[in-house]
């Protein structure tokens, strides 16, 4: 491990998804192997292609002062129920607001409050749009708000990369500690996106699932039946902290955020690169970051969105990077319940991987009936426990990549 | 029809409830948003969007910066009203 620089561990977590209202619901939902995507239904989906969606348990406006609310794009609430729930399970720590800092990141934003705020512009004049319209669209309103109530004043970060920038503020976040810029890290992503425009945008693109009969069995990553990707929404949340800094206030540690690795495809703006290469990048540079051997690796909770293209060589590229070791990891694609929660997706997933490492059990990849080739990778319909192998930590990763072509990947180690 | 002082101040305070979360009870005449209601600038925006949907009057940014208090909005709907 080496004692020449900073280790950063998880000290709390938080999480507000279509699977549950908080984190031990959506792990025990998870572990349960239960769907959270329903048939959408409104009239403004009526004409739409795609007409599936995963929307939170719970309306995140309930959860937050009325008054505040109000003044809060939807994604901007999930971010802050998320995070309260993170900071008390973190144990409220007293810290130095100039070493606490937040990296908070969404991959479009406040974009219903755009849309409400165009409506009213056209319906009524400009007097009548809502003054708050700005800090509710703004893609970085979610950390500024948390800040705020963290009394954060080390820095208030948004890291956008599409889908991958839930991932890629937890990478952030350890840089942050790393480098010396804070001992305390707030850290996720969010997003709020099933509206009709966004979702005429993806069906645009032809990268929804049409399976609207069945909303429940659209979302199925790496089996070969699957049509496109499932919209969810909500948010995940981790406090990061220093070693030290959690030892010397008796914290309680879930795992050590060991690294991150990323690169970039350089390839086309939305599909993947077929021959995987970046994310065996990604993949490779996270765990060097770490320190982490593939072999110590027995558990990855995978990107897979549910698309043709993309699951495909994604199993491929991790196969490759793992080398004789994939054999005995468990690849889980929890989208297979919670649908994609873009921005949010990498910090949901990342609360997923880092709960796995603490139960040694993997979630299951629902709908999973007739696989497509799984690289030698296990991938189970079924939670899939998981078994501690070589020297050294126990380790998990989690990927995500991102439209642009960004490639994050996450290493999680027992502390 | 003309509306009562009671009548815009109660409206008011509704207002106040809903945008900055001040019980209406205690949206009285002399208070000042700013120091005793604690009410910064952006939500005197939202009041003022919110008065001209319920009172039919248009409040201009040059008219709201001089109504510091209650009894100064209430006042000033009264004569829009009156105008109108």
């Amino acid at each position: 491990m080496g004692t020449d620089r900073t280790r950063v561990v998880v000290t709390g977590l938080g999480a507000i998804t279509p699977v549950g209202a908080d984190v031990a619901s959506t792990w025990q939902a998870l572990l349960a192997g239960r769907s959270g995507a329903v048939a959408l239904t409104e009239d403004w989906a009526a004409e739409l292609p795609a007409r599936i969606a995963a929307w939170a348990t719970v309306d995140p406006a309930t959860k937050i002062d009325r008054v505040q609310a109000r003044r809060l794009d939807r994604c901007e609430q999930f971010a802050l129920v998320a995070a309260r729930e993170a900071w008390a399970d973190a144990g409220t720590p007293e810290v130095d607001g100039d070493r606490l800092g937040v990296v908070v990141s969404s991959g479009i934003g406040g974009v219903s409050s755009t849309i409400n705020a165009y409506d009213i512009l056209k319906e009524k004049g400009w007097g009548r749009v809502p003054p708050f319209t700005v800090p509710m669209l703004m893609p970085n309103g979610s950390a500024g708000w948390i800040g705020i109530e963290l009394g954060a004043t080390a820095g208030v970060h948004t890291t956008v990369s599409a889908c991958a920038s839930g991932a890629e503020a937890i990478g952030y976040a350890i840089d942050m500690i790393r480098s010396g810029r804070a001992d305390v890290v707030m850290a996720g992503g969010t997003e709020a996106a099933i509206m009709q425009l966004n979702i005429a945008a993806f069906a645009a693109m032809r990268a929804l699932s049409t399976r609207n009969d069945e909303p429940q069995r659209a979302s199925r990553p790496f089996d070969k039946g699957r049509d496109g990707f499932v919209l969810g929404e909500g948010a995940g949340m981790v406090v990061l902290e220093s070693e030290e800094h959690a030892a010397r206030r008796g914290a309680r540690v879930y795992a050590e955020a060991a690294g991150a690795g990323y690169s970039a495809d350089a390839h086309h703006i939305a599909q993947p690169e077929p021959g995987g290469i970046g994310i065996r990048k990604a993949i490779d540079r996270a765990l060097a970051n770490a320190r982490v051997q593939p072999e110590q690796i027995v558990h990855i909770n995978a990107h897979a969105t549910s698309t043709l293209a993309g699951d495909a060589v994604e199993a491929q590229a991790v196969a490759a990077a793992l080398g004789e070791y994939a054999a005995g990891v468990v690849m889980s694609s929890t989208k297979s319940m919670t649908g994609h929660l873009l921005g949010g997706a990498g910090a949901v997933e990342s609360v997923a991987a880092i709960l796995a490492l603490r139960d040694m059990v993997a979630p299951p990849t629902i709908n999973l009936e007739d696989p497509d080739d799984d690289a030698g990778l296990t991938i189970s319909a079924e939670p899939h426990e998981l078994k501690a192998r070589g020297s050294g930590p126990t380790a998990v990763l989690n990927d995500s990549f991102g439209f642009g072509g960004a490639n994050v990947a996450l290493v999680f180690t027992t502390a | 029809m003309a509306m009562t002082d009671e009548e815009i101040l109660t409206g008011l305070g509704e207002i106040v409830d809903e945008v900055a979360g001040v019980p209406a009870d205690q949206v009285t005449p002399d208070k000042t948003f700013v120091d005793d209601l604690d009410i910064d600038s952006l939500s005197m925006v939202e009041i003022a969007v919110a008065a001209q949907d319920k009172f039919g009057v248009e409040i201009p940014d040059e008219q709201l910066k001089d109504l510091k208090t209650v009894q100064d909005v209430v006042d000033y709907v009264k004569r829009s009203a009156v105008s109108a």
